[in-house]
């Protein structure tokens, strides 16, 4: 079955069988391999992908439903060499340990701040409970995510 | 890595083509909304179908809004909706309890009410909080379509009055004075399925209980109707008494059984106390006690 999806603003087609994941179609995109796979209950987040600026976890949707939807992948966040505050935080805030979980993590993390620029600890907190970091690694994350909104605000005053 | 098998897939345009779709597939076709209960289940080969309907195209089903004496649901609202809904919020208070506490916010992001009471696993939340509020099922099938309440709703575990070749279409909430609800849950950790959970709503009359909905959890092999609490309520003044008697049912009327989640006596105990959290929540609620 031939499928069209937008994936970070370019159109890619492919012919797959309907039961392909769309966390498979993204990672079978030649350079998308940022968006993890990581269970198969739909529990731990990794392969967390925006769709239509909405986070979603990409392996409990069909690629077959994502025509004709924007979807946004970890490799979006960085445009033109310059890091995206969530991951300049990250990278700030020591926020990842192996980094099996940070895909899902900084997507959903991006979608907070495009909804909420200042959210408190606990909404953030709220936000990523649906990733699971195994090195339990929580604590920076939410650090990582507050630095962003933080310089996030601090870029636009200056802008 | 764990793959769904193979099956046909079309994408619905209409509720009629659904329907008709339904209908031409027999029982080898099943309808995808969310996915967030059918997909895992067709990636572990608990459920093959042949033919998937998705009707995430249908924005005719996705509708929170006041019809005279009804709140009207469409099927196919999401999670994270049902949790943002100021009218919802207002009227049945019990939804925002219930949504902040089903699964996490990117799971909420897809989910739907239809997929939920469909699915009617016994730990649904929604379930409990639509047999609660004595919400009304509408169902469409080839022969047309059929109002039916929650008790006839939920047939057995996972099997609901929805057949094979029908679609549920909305789920409708009446509208009285004096309501008040909430839903108690205790989970695991977050974003986890209940240990146990209680709905629980009150249309207060003259400082008496006119009438009370009361729904269990994770506490049987179905969602818990508690009929009998229900009539104890009836007609009484609200006291911290009845609330502990109320909850003394739920835990002697729930059938739960022992797993990772805990054991039957500790589930049967947690039944009691959510049972009387909720209604002691509830009626504060209808009173305006609690903001
Ligand atoms: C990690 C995780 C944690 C969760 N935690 C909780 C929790 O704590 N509490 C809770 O209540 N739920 C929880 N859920 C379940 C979640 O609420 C699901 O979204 C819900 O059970 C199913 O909704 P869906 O739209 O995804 O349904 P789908 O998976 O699309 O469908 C489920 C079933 O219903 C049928 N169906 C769907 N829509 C219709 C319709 N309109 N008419 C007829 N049949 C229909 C489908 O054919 C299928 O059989 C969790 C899910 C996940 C993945």
């Amino acid at each position: 079955m031939k499928v069209s999806i937008s994936i970070n603003g370019e159109n890619v087609s492919r012919d797959v069988e309907p039961r392909q994941l769309l966390v498979h179609y993204i990672r079978e995109t030649p350079g998308l391999t940022g968006t993890h796979w990581g269970c198969d209950t739909s529990n731990c987040g990794a392969c967390v992908v925006l769709m239509d600026g909405k986070p979603v976890k990409s392996c409990t949707i069909l690629a077959v439903m994502s025509e004709g939807h924007e979807i946004a992948t970890v490799e979006s966040l960085e445009v033109d060499g310059e890091l995206d505050p969530i991951q300049a935080g990250f990278h700030e805030q020591h926020a990842l340990h192996c980094g099996f979980c940070t895909p899902g993590m900084m997507m959903t993390a991006r979608a907070l701040l495009d909804e909420n620029p200042d959210p408190t600890d606990h909404e953030i907190r709220t936000a990523i409970s649906g990733g699971i970091c195994r090195c339990t690694g929580y604590k920076n994350i939410v650090a990582a995510v507050r630095w962003a909104a933080d310089h996030q605000a601090a870029a636009k005053q200056e802008a | 890595m764990q793959t769904p098998a193979s099956f046909e897939y079309e994408r619905a345009t209409s509720v009629d083509g659904v329907i008709a779709a339904l209908k031409k597939r027999g029982s080898g076709a099943r309808v995808i909304a969310g996915g967030h209960s059918l997909m895992p289940m067709m990636k572990l080969r608990l459920a093959k179908p042949e033919y998937l309907i998705d009707i995430n195209d249908l924005t005719e089903l996705s509708y929170i809004r006041e019809e005279g004496e009804e709140i009207a649901i469409g099927a196919l609202t999401r999670h994270v909706e049902l949790l943002n809904s100021e009218l919802l919020a207002e009227h049945f208070p019990l939804f925002r309890d219930a949504e902040q506490v089903i699964a996490d916010p990117v799971v909420r992001n897809r989910g739907t009410i239809g997929g939920s009471l469909c699915q009617a696993d016994a730990a649904e939340d929604l379930s409990a909080v639509c047999s609660a509020v004595k919400a009304k099922a509408v169902i469409r099938g080839a022969d047309g379509e059929r109002t039916v309440s929650m008790e006839e709703f939920h047939v057995g575990p996972y099997t609901t009055a929805v057949g094979a070749g029908d679609l549920l279409i909305e789920v409708r909430l009446p509208l009285r004075a004096g309501a008040g609800s909430a839903h108690e849950k205790v989970e695991r950790r977050a974003g986890d399925w209940a240990i146990a959970a209680a709905s629980a709503a009150v249309w207060m009359d003259g400082g008496k209980i006119a009438e009370a909905g009361i729904a269990l959890s994770a506490v049987g092999l179905t969602t818990i109707h508690l009929s009998r609490a229900e009539q104890l309520l009836k007609g009484k003044a609200p006291t911290d008494e009845l609330f502990v008697e109320a909850g003394e049912i739920a835990s002697t009327d729930c059938s739960p059984s022992a797993d990772g989640r805990g054991p039957v006596d500790y589930k049967r105990h947690l039944a009691g106390v959510l049972t009387g959290r909720a209604l002691r929540r509830a009626v504060s609620r209808a009173l305006h006690q609690e903001a």
